[in-house]
């Protein structure tokens, strides 16, 4: 293995280990470490997901198909949605539990505003039922935070409220049918065969300038980097990843246009929890509030944006679960919309307790959680069975989560 | 050793209902001095410095920095000063590494707002050398991570890195080993050599006779003395803690 090693500079810092740049043998020893110490990162996910792939594919041949495949994706955009903004309310340590019924509240102020007599356009009746969730997510932020209520209360409050105006605006047992091309296109538009492809290398493009970028600009300072090769075979790895879905989707109807807006939505939020002030208060409110405040965060002006990411987030989710039906009736936001939503992230590794978390949670975890639905439907399981096994799933999420927590504390490896 | 004090305190009082927590208390701090307040439970040291960083500003009296007399309306504005706390608790997000944690509040960005990384973890590793912190094996650890000693490093660090002229240490030692409480004095030391003023608030006379220069004593409020460290013994101090001579005045305010 010598040969692959990376001839590494010579430390220029003695006192601090780590500043410079390690070998890759070393990254890699320094990798099982936290492993071992119950940092494991998306592994276990991973892990799942193969075992779920196998057990359902042994099953029923129909499982690993193309077509299958897009379906999946199409099934778990709306929940994926609104369990990304739901990431950023874990991570203060707070929950959103309206954001079923908010959801379906954007969705039929869309619908009804789409519809004559208004018959608005379909970009401002978007931006319209956007707006009117982020709307409510400021008002339940402000209820928490200036009148100190508990997240749990005041947005179980919006689960009832907001319920009871949807069924007020669709009347009893009614449907809103959207007619609009652009709108049911959200959910049911798949992009030509060519287009997937310049979609699917654009983003490895730009995934691989970013990582090389960072890497290089760190590579030139005094902190410590990554070795090059780790950071190639990175590239190498998303890349395959993306070529692979591009391709399984081309052998069906092509790439559906949500798997798109879930990608840009993922690398937006990612990027707004990773690499800016806003993200970083966040977690450290979540961590510790009182260490926030301390250090001159605004704490109550950043909690009352993060519900509004939380509620517009439901809100564009509502559209696309909107747009997937071509309709809103009276059971929108219900059933296990909410519980799902919340469970995405916590089996995705974001923890319920605050402070630690990241946004790809919410699509690994939806991933999972959309598998073994799919899966159970092709078997023809009840939905009680498929309750369950959901159930299970989420229970064995949160137990490692509080098992590798207690690692990480005791072993002083992050 | 320069003789304006970089904090001074002239009679300053507060009270909670009827509660006298401190009452007409001088204190001052001067830049390459470590200065010791001690105390029993209850003698008014942390309202002293809630008082001095506006947390709970005083009902009276002045407090002037290097010389000029300031109103500090909160934390931020005590900062902006230069005037550091750091809490007995610490203070810290356990989750975050040690960087993001020493910038907390005040992090740098570049042109496009994005957190600048790399400019931050080298002015950490900077600031963590100049004060000889040497058994961290890396700035990216997450700080629930860290031994006692070295979170209490990072906390003292995160307060020195924005030039502060004086840094108030509430019971900097309190929890710690022996080898931890040993890091923490030298560092204590470190920034005394640096000119800085410290203030260390402790309850562990063994630690205070080790770093510190004067030592102020307050007992139900007042300030009943202030001894150079080289010229008293821990029993004088003893004494002056628990029998110290008190003014008059009756401590409760009838309500």
């Amino acid at each position: 293995m010598s040969d692959l090693k990376e001839a590494s500079p010579t430390p220029r810092n003695a006192l601090l280990e780590g500043t410079a740049t390690p070998s890759l043998g070393a990254y890699l020893r320094n990798y099982l470490r936290r492993m071992r110490s119950g940092d494991l990162g998306s592994i276990p996910i991973i892990l799942g997901l193969i075992a779920i792939v196998i057990i359902f594919q042994t099953q029923n041949q129909h499982y690993l198909t193309p077509r299958n495949f897009v379906n999946l994706i199409a099934q778990m955009a709306g929940i994926t949605t609104i369990a990304i903004g739901m990431v950023f309310v874990l991570l203060l340590g707070e929950i959103d539990l309206s954001a079923g019924y908010v959801s379906a509240v954007a969705a039929v102020f869309l619908a009804m505003r789409l519809r004559p007599p208004t018959g608005w356009p379909w970009y401002a009746a978007i931006i319209g039922a956007l707006l009117f969730a982020a709307a409510i997510g400021i008002v339940q932020g402000a209820f928490i935070t200036k009148a100190k209520l508990p997240s749990f209360i005041v947005t179980l409050a919006g689960l009832l409220v907001w319920n009871g105006v949807v069924l007020l605006l669709i009347g009893n047992g009614g449907t809103v049918i959207i007619q609009d091309p652009v709108i049911i296109g959200i959910a049911n538009y798949f992009l030509p065969p060519v287009w997937g492809w310049i979609v699917g290398g654009a983003s490895i493009i730009f995934f691989a300038l970013s990582q090389l970028q960072r890497w290089n600009k760190r590579k030139n300072r005094r902190v410590a980097s990554t070795p090059l090769l780790i950071v190639i075979f990175q590239i190498f790895l998303m890349a395959l990843v993306m070529l692979a879905a591009v391709y399984v989707s081309n052998l069906d109807r092509g790439v559906p246009f949500v798997g798109v807006l879930l990608l840009v939505l993922l690398v937006i939020f990612s990027y707004l929890a990773t690499r800016t002030r806003f993200g970083r208060y966040v977690y450290a409110i979540g961590d510790n509030e009182e260490s926030a405040r301390r250090a001159g965060i605004q704490v109550d002006r950043i909690k009352i944006m993060v519900f509004m990411i939380g509620s517009m987030m439901a809100g564009l989710g509502g559209i696309v679960l909107a747009s997937r039906l071509r309709s809103v009736d009276t059971a929108a936001g219900g059933g296990n919309l909410l519980l799902m939503a919340i469970a995405a992230p916590v089996i995705g590794g974001t923890s319920l307790f605050g402070g630690y978390g990241r946004v790809m949670s919410a699509l690994l975890g939806a991933l999972i959680i959309a598998s073994i639905e799919n899966g159970m439907g092709l078997l023809g399981l009840s939905a009680g069975a498929k309750f369950i096994i959901t159930g299970l799933v989420l229970l064995g999420a949160v137990l490692i989560d509080a098992i590798t927590r207690r690692g990480r504390e005791q072993s002083g490896i992050g | 050793m320069s003789n304006t004090p970089v904090l001074e305190l002239r009679g300053v009082s507060k009270s909670f209902g009827a509660v006298q927590a401190l009452e007409k208390v001088d204190f001052e701090a001067l830049p390459g001095e470590v200065m010791a307040l001690v105390g029993d439970n209850g003698a008014g040291k942390s309202t002293l410095v809630k008082g001095i960083v506006g947390v709970h500003p005083f009902d009276e009296g002045d407090v002037y920095f290097e010389g000029e007399k300031v109103n500090i309306s909160g934390p931020r504005n005590a900062a902006a000063l230069g005037i550091e706390v750091v809490y007995q608790d610490l203070a810290l997000a356990d989750n975050l590494d040690v960087v993001a944690n020493m910038f907390l509040g005040r992090e740098k960005v570049d042109k496009f707002r994005r957190l600048d990384e790399e400019s931050m973890e080298e002015a950490a590793i900077q600031t963590l050398e100049s004060l000889s912190v040497s058994t961290l094996r890396s700035v990216r650890l997450p700080v629930a991570s860290l031994s006692g000693g070295q979170r209490q490093a990072i906390a003292v660090a995160k307060a020195v890195m924005w030039n502060s002229k004086i840094v108030i240490l509430d019971e900097p030692t309190a929890a710690l080993g022996v080898a931890q409480t040993r890091q923490v004095l030298e560092l204590v030391k470190t920034l005394r050599n640096k000119g800085l003023a410290v203030v260390m608030i402790s309850h562990n006379l063994l630690d205070v006779f080790e770093v510190a220069d004067r030592i102020t004593v307050l007992r139900l409020g007042q300030r009943v003395s202030v001894r150079n460290a080289s010229e008293t013994t821990q029993q004088e101090v003893v004494f002056d803690i628990t029998a110290g001579q008190l003014s008059p005045t009756p401590r409760m305010v009838n309500s």
